[in-house]
């Protein structure tokens, strides 16, 4: 663990990096992308790893040959902008994508020591592996209690003080107890967006999975609400791994331990947030980060 | 820009007033039938005091008068029209007269009093009775003389007249009927099924069983018929003698009385009294001379029920085509043809459906299970014929297109999110439909079945043919087991209202009862659906859900 840690540093602590000190990288494509230094950061245990993935919608390519490993119990994050295809490349790890006709993809996703994309592979139990969070917040028609209780009675468990139990675990979990456990028996419907939210992360982490998919959890969100998530995702990595898109590139800053860029379905930057923030690599990262486009 | 402005606005509040005009108007008409069929029908109940006349000829009338009118008449055929003033009066006393109304000339009335002995009789047979009474008698024996005496003697008998009355009818409907039934089974097995294909002297040795129950049966039957006769003479023994207005005098048994009022006499609390039991005679009580008197008890029973049954098919049914329709099947030309087909079905005449349900449900499907289950009955049919069951089932016909469409808006209501959420947590198709997409959708799916009920409630033309019928002599409900008898025809408030308004002979008598049947109709659908309603919104608030 502490190894890892050495690898990959906590976002505050400001430190000099030995890639940066190599500003002529060549660009995008002439080198082996296996080799690239700005598409290889060190990953040392990764949970995912992604190999040659591309992906169509019907006869309309989404992804180009994405490539990347990610690291446990850490925050990635997946900057770019819209319709780059973050979302896509989210939604092949837990195989939503599968829910849309006519998708077809190729290269393999390694998880747990198996391709994701193995057609014997049991999806449902991938998805209470690999939870999600969505951009909406999508809390059940149902009450708080029965929110939580969902996905673990889905995944067998009846007995009513095991329900109670991981209920209450997952709620504090999310940070969300001390507000509901009042009104466990309520429509989750009437709570704030940012208590929605909340819960559906609470809802995700039920089930005990061992990666969470964020896609752009707080854009919904006012600054407050925004801040509490994000706090809250800190406190969940030492125990998840957490992949969060968003389009927001403070937010990715602050949050993500590492970051990758994607422009038009490609793998453009990918490495260790701070790096990518203050030395980009590449001529379309720094003006996506400076703001020049996007 | 501010003219322009201001032409739109004109535009606009034309529009406003034009549909607040309209859903007033709605609004309006709506009311005017209810306050209609309540004037109508609940005032018939208010007593009315009791006129003596006496006519310019020296005959003497009595009876209640309902109608005062211009009326331009002629004497004869060629003679010249005159417009007259005249009154309407109920005098009742059918079996004398031949006819409960008749019209009177105002010129030949020569006073009109109320006296306070006037008395009516509510009887179990022929109607109204307006006039006084003589005596009371046992036999030879008068046990009481004069108006006021008879009067008196008489309150003193009658609620234990009732109690008899009822005893005759739990004897009947009971120990009888049980030991009736069980004698038709037993005589149905002993020609058929049950003794069939056995060897020989296990046949005479069944045989003989059964004879032998069957002539115990009888003996109990005997029995039973010995203690009715009896209590129907304990029943019709003191006899009431009364006289019309006119000096014809009758008697009748203290029994066929069901109530006597002396409308004339009673004050504001009485006459309140008066019409809250009549009020509740009407809504708990059996029908009497076919239908155009008592209460139309069965009527709404039958009605419930079978909005009841037919709920209990249509809900799941409805539904489950509508969760195929709308979350199984591959959206596309064909499942669009089959939704076009289901809208269609909906406008489909009713009594088409009716036919179906004579052709299929009573003919085929009856008809099937009479031969499979009920073979030794045959030919009288058991459920080869219009019933209670059938009826219900062709109304689901009628009203699953509504449900079909209601249910699969409230599914398409549901957002995608909640469904992807479901997966997401590695929930399967299956379990995300029905335990995240159906629940979400049941206000919208309980809004169709609302819409089923209550259009289910005002057929009547395709129950004619299925089992619907004037006058049912047993609830389809009762204590003989098994205690619901899905075969049995029943009465209908609708069709109650054709018959007792348009078939009896009596139209002029029973037209308030028609009113008041049609509101109590309304009256009945308004309750189901108020109760569905709370129950969606129950749901609704459970669930915060929008509103579908
Ligand atoms: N269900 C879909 N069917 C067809 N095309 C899609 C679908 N979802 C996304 N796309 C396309 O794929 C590309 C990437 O989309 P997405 O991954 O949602 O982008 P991002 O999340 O980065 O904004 C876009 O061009 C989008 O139009
Ligand atoms: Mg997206």
């Amino acid at each position: 663990m502490s190894a890892e840690a050495e690898l990959v540093p906590q976002l505050p602590r400001p430190e000099p990096d030995p890639m940066s000190l190599t500003p002529e990288t060549p660009a995008t494509g002439t080198l082996d992308p296996a080799q690239d230094p700005a598409l290889n950061p060190e990953v040392a245990d990764p949970v995912l790893t992604v190999e040659r993935l591309s992906l169509w919608y019907g006869e309309k390519q989404a992804l180009y040959d994405v490539s990347m490993k990610i690291p446990r119990h850490r925050i990635t994050a997946f900057i770019g902008p819209s319709g780059c295809g973050k979302s896509t490349l989210l939604r092949c790890f837990n195989r939503m994508n599968d829910l849309v006709d006519g998708v077809r993809t190729e290269g393999s996703i390694d998880f747990e020591g198996g391709n994701i994309f193995d057609p014997r592979l049991e999806v449902n139990g991938l998805r209470k592996k690999i939870g999600m969070v969505f951009q909406k917040s999508n809390p059940f028609p149902k009450s708080v209690y029965e929110n939580i209780a969902y996905g673990l009675r889905i995944h067998g468990v009846r007995s009513k003080s095991d329900l109670d139990e991981a209920v209450e675990r997952s709620l504090r979990g999310a940070a969300l107890w001390d507000e509901v456990k009042d009104r466990l028996g309520e429509s989750a419907l009437g709570m704030s967006g940012g208590q929605q939210q909340r819960l559906c992360i609470a809802r995700a982490i039920a089930v005990e999975p061992e990666v969470i998919l964020l896609d752009e959890p707080c854009s919904a969100l006012d600054p407050i609400a925004t801040a509490r998530i994000e706090e809250l995702m800190q406190e969940l990595k030492d125990r998840y791994t957490l992949v969060i898109v968003t389009h927001n590139m403070q937010q990715a800053s602050r949050v993500s331990d590492l970051t990758a860029f994607m422009y038009l379905g490609r793998m453009i930057e990918y490495g260790r947030t701070e790096r990518l923030f203050l030395n980009p690599m590449r001529k379309q990262t720094e003006d996506y980060i400076t703001g020049r486009f996007g | 820009m501010k003219r322009i402005s201001a032409r739109k606005d004109l535009l606009g509040d034309h529009l406003v007033a034009l549909a607040g005009g309209a859903l007033a108007l709605s609004l309006l008409l709506v009311i005017g039938l209810v306050v209609l069929l309540a004037v109508n029908g609940l005032a018939s109940f208010w007593p009315r005091p009791i006129a003596e006349l006496e006519l310019a000829d020296g005959r003497r009338a009595m009876g209640e008068i309902h109608v005062r009118e211009t009326a331009t008449v002629q004497r004869e055929t060629t003679g010249p029209a005159e417009t007259i003033e005249r009154l309407q009066l109920k005098g009742g006393n059918r079996d004398l007269t031949g006819a409960d109304f008749t019209w009177i000339d105002d010129r030949e009335v020569r006073s009109v009093t109320y006296p306070a002995d006037a008395v009516l009789l509510e009887r179990r047979e022929w109607g109204n009775f307006y006039g006084r009474l003589a005596a009371l008698r046992v036999g030879d024996r008068e046990l009481a003389a004069g108006s006021d005496a008879t009067w008196r003697a008489f309150h003193e008998l009658q609620p234990a007249k009732e109690r008899e009355f009822a005893a005759i009818r739990a004897l009947e409907r009971g120990p009888i009927g049980t030991i009736n039934r069980r004698i038709q089974a037993l005589e149905r097995q002993r020609r058929g099924a049950g003794v069939k294909g056995l060897a020989e002297a296990e046949r005479v040795s069944a045989e003989q069983a059964i004879d032998a129950e069957l002539a115990a049966l009888r003996q109990q039957f005997e029995t039973r018929a010995a203690e009715l006769t009896a209590l129907r003479e304990a029943w019709s023994r003191e006899v009431l003698v009364v006289e019309a207005a006119d000096g014809t005098s009758k008697e009748l048994p203290v029994g066929a009385v069901v109530r006597a009022v002396r409308p004339n006499e009673l004050g504001l609390g009485g006459k309140l009294a008066l019409y809250g039991s009549r009020l509740w005679e009407f809504v708990s009580g059996e029908p009497r001379e076919s239908n155009t008197e008592g209460g139309i008890f069965p009527a709404i029973f039958g009605t419930v029920m079978m909005v009841f049954i037919m709920t209990v098919f249509v809900s799941p049914f409805g539904v489950l085509a509508a969760v195929y329709l709308r979350e199984y099947a591959r959206q596309g030309p064909l499942v669009r043809a089959v939704r076009i087909a289901v809208n269609n079905l909906a406008g489909v005449p009713s009594i088409v459906f009716g036919m179906f349900g004579l052709g299929f449900f009573v003919y085929l499907l009856g008809g099937s299970l009479d031969r499979l289950f009920f073979p030794e009955a045959l030919p009288t049919p058991t459920f080869g014929t219009g019933g209670i069951l059938w009826a219900s089932l062709t109304l689901a016909l009628l009203t699953v297109p509504v449900v079909i469409v209601a249910a699969e808006e409230g599914l398409a209501a549901v957002p995608r999110a909640a469904r992807e959420g479901s997966m997401a947590l590695g929930a399967t198709r299956f379990e995300t439909t029905w335990r995240v997409v159906v629940p979400a959708a049941a206000p919208g799916i309980l809004t169709g079945l609302i819409l089923a009920m209550a259009r289910a409630a005002g057929e009547v033309a395709p129950l004619m043919i299925v089992g619907m019928v004037k006058l049912a002599p047993e609830l389809p409900v009762d204590g003989l087991a098994p205690f619901v008898h899905l075969e049995r025809k029943f009465m209908h408030l609708g069709f109650h209202i054709y018959d007792v308004g348009f078939q009896s002979p009596n139209v002029e008598a029973t037209k308030p009862l028609v009113f008041a049947t049609a509101l109590l109709l309304v009256a009945v659908v308004m309750v189901m659906n108020l109760a569905a309603i709370a129950i969606r919104n129950r749901l609704r608030r459970r669930y915060a859900t929008s509103a579908v």
